[in-house]
């Protein structure tokens, strides 16, 4: 059968188009995703505003008790590394947020029936989300600072520390972008999303040591993800020994990211 | 430029099959659409129409048949037939958080339009679809023809030599439909291939070269809006009768006498014929031994409403939800 040949019309892929366009087509969709975080900023004050009362809180309120058992550190320089890592799992939501609400338009219908890469969708709202999460870890530790963080390594501690800070929260947005697509609005993503990350978050090290806790709960505090990154950001920004534990976090992040990266695309290609 | 062979469709539908678990969307459907032509595929809310749009779209996949855009196989190479297609969907899937130029700016990109020709493309298309002066403002704050306007220029950024219009004029206001008629028209004259699917049977017999009727998935006619007009003849007589037993009365006299069939619709009937006018006098006749006066009478030609009506036995307008 003769017809157009597809060639003619537009040019096709080649290796080299194949490679790059993931990477180009994911940038195309961060920066939209960017323009509508820039052009509706209360959804970057709602997410900023919730840490900066935590920041708060915590320092006030537990500090008293909390600094009494830490032997000799100050609660908010152990605070903030927990409620930097605490914020980032909690932004992540807003990415499921996002993904949902481009079902919901059916902005995602158009996504799809348009010669870009399957992966984009995904990656433009993760790297839109990191993106955010750079800001917002910047602006709670102003007010950490404020409130008498002080960093007892050095800037590069406290930026390596930040940058694993940022890498969890990345890993922690692709588990959301399942939660995203899977539930596919964005009321349901937000109320699914709180019985899970709370544990996570307050069974923890990253607002109180897990020495107090129940056997049974340290068992799980101890080693899940939020306890070793907080530990991990810790450690590098107040210069006490890291050991092994950044590269846990760092295996973490890896590992969440690939087996929740293919379940997200895999979940856009089916998703209607 | 290439060669184009007259005989090849632009679309080729074989035995296509949908099925939503329980739900049977699209059973066994055929259909082709020559290049250069507008297809109309009209039917009910449930008919089938926006699944075969989705399928023809890569957007989901068939359970049966096939279907090709341009001879390229939907399931096979869905990546090339994407570079072929543009598409607007039942709702207006543009960003409203971005501006409308930035929305034609990010589909111009995402479809791989040179850097240097997406802000022309995007200015161009604006002012033809009228949103030049709204152009720079965020499109939340749009009207909803507004929003369709972009949606339906958002899916003509790529310049697609297939474009699928689902229910392209839905929401819109007579002038922009219309205008968005005349548009399609010219698009089409240019040489591109429409698939739209619509409610309004008004617009498939204005727009379309070939009209496939969806009902419950399947397609109960195919042909053009004249042959579907021909088919029952050109005009309708409506008789209102007043009340139910004596429409019932008519309908039986007239069989009887003029052996013509009328359709029953409460107390009105409707008359298919070749020539309205002269049957109205033989019906008028042939009433009036019975004194069965009509309460009202109407000749008018037979829209594709009627079509619809005689091939589904229910009407387009309040049709299943």
């Amino acid at each position: 059968m003769t017809a157009v040949t597809v060639t003619d019309l537009a040019p096709a892929p080649g290796l080299s188009g194949r490679l790059l366009a993931p990477v180009r087509d994911g940038l195309a969709v961060c920066g939209r995703n960017l323009i509508a975080l820039r052009r509706v900023p209360r959804l970057l004050i709602f997410s900023t505003v919730q840490p900066v009362v935590f920041v708060l809180l915590f320092r006030y309120v537990f500090g008293g008790v909390v600094g009494a058992a830490l032997h000799g550190v100050s609660y908010v320089d152990y605070l903030m590394p927990g409620v930097f890592v605490q914020v980032v799992v909690f932004g992540a939501v807003n990415t499921a947020i996002g993904l949902a609400t481009d079902l919901q338009t059916g902005l995602m219908e158009r996504f799809r029936s348009l010669p870009m890469a399957r992966s984009a969708v995904l990656s433009g709202r993760t790297a839109a989300d990191l993106v955010r999460n750079v800001f917002v870890v910047a602006l709670i530790s102003g007010v950490g600072f404020l409130v008498g963080f002080r960093v007892h390594s050095d800037v590069w501690g406290f930026l390596a520390g930040a940058l694993l800070v940022v890498a969890f929260g990345f890993a922690m947005s692709w588990v959301f972008a399942v939660v995203g697509l899977a539930v596919g609005d964005p009321e349901t993503a937000t109320a699914a999303a709180f019985p899970v990350l709370a544990p996570l978050v307050f069974a923890s090290s990253a607002f109180v040591p897990t020495s107090t806790m129940p056997g049974w709960l340290q068992v799980f505090a101890n080693h899940q993800p939020v306890t070793i990154t907080a530990n991990a950001v810790r450690a590098l920004m107040l210069g006490t020994p890291v050991g092994s534990q950044v590269w846990q976090a760092l295996a973490w992040d890896v590992g969440i990211v690939a087996a929740f990266a293919p379940l997200g695309v895999w979940l856009y290609r089916r998703a209607v | 430029m290439t060669t184009q062979h007259s005989t090849a469709p632009a679309i080729r539908v074989r035995k296509l099959g949908k099925r939503f678990k329980d739900l049977v969307a699209l059973d066994d459907v055929d259909f082709e659409v020559p290049p250069g032509s507008v297809f109309g595929l009209l039917g009910p809310n449930g008919a089938g129409k926006t699944t075969a749009i989705r399928i023809l779209t890569t957007i989901i996949q068939p359970t049966s048949g096939r279907a090709e855009v341009l001879g390229t196989d939907v399931v096979a190479h869905p990546g090339a037939v994407r570079r072929m297609i543009g598409l607007a969907g039942q709702y207006a899937a543009v960003d409203p958080n971005l501006t409308a130029r930035e929305n034609l700016r990010l589909i111009g990109r995402l479809t791989q339009l040179p850097r240097g020709r997406r802000s022309p493309r995007a200015a161009d298309l604006l002012a033809r679809f009228d949103l030049t002066r709204a152009a720079d403002r965020p499109v939340r704050t749009f009207s909803g023809g507004m929003r369709r306007r972009l949606d339906v220029a958002a899916a003509l950024v790529p310049e697609p030599p297939v474009l699928f219009l689902d229910e392209p004029t839905t929401g819109l206001d007579p002038q922009s439909r219309t205008a968005l008629w005349e548009l399609i028209r010219e698009l089409v004259a240019d040489g591109t291939t429409v698939l739209l699917t619509t409610q309004y049977l008004e617009e498939a017999d204005r727009l379309a070269h070939r009209v496939a009727v969806l009902a419950e998935g399947r397609v109960v006619a195919d042909d053009t809006p004249h042959a579907l007009k021909a088919r029952l003849g050109t005009t309708v007589l409506e008789l209102g009768m007043g009340e139910d037993p004596r429409a019932v009365r008519a309908a039986a006299l007239i069989a009887d006498k003029l052996q013509h069939a009328s359709e029953r619709d409460g107390a009105l009937l409707r008359l298919p014929s070749p020539d309205g006018s002269l049957l109205l006098m033989d019906v008028l006749h042939a009433l009036e031994s019975e004194q069965l006066t009509p309460r009202t009478i109407a000749v008018r030609e037979s829209s594709l409403d009627d079509v619809y009506l005689a091939l589904t036995g229910h009407r387009t307008s309040g049709g299943p939800k």
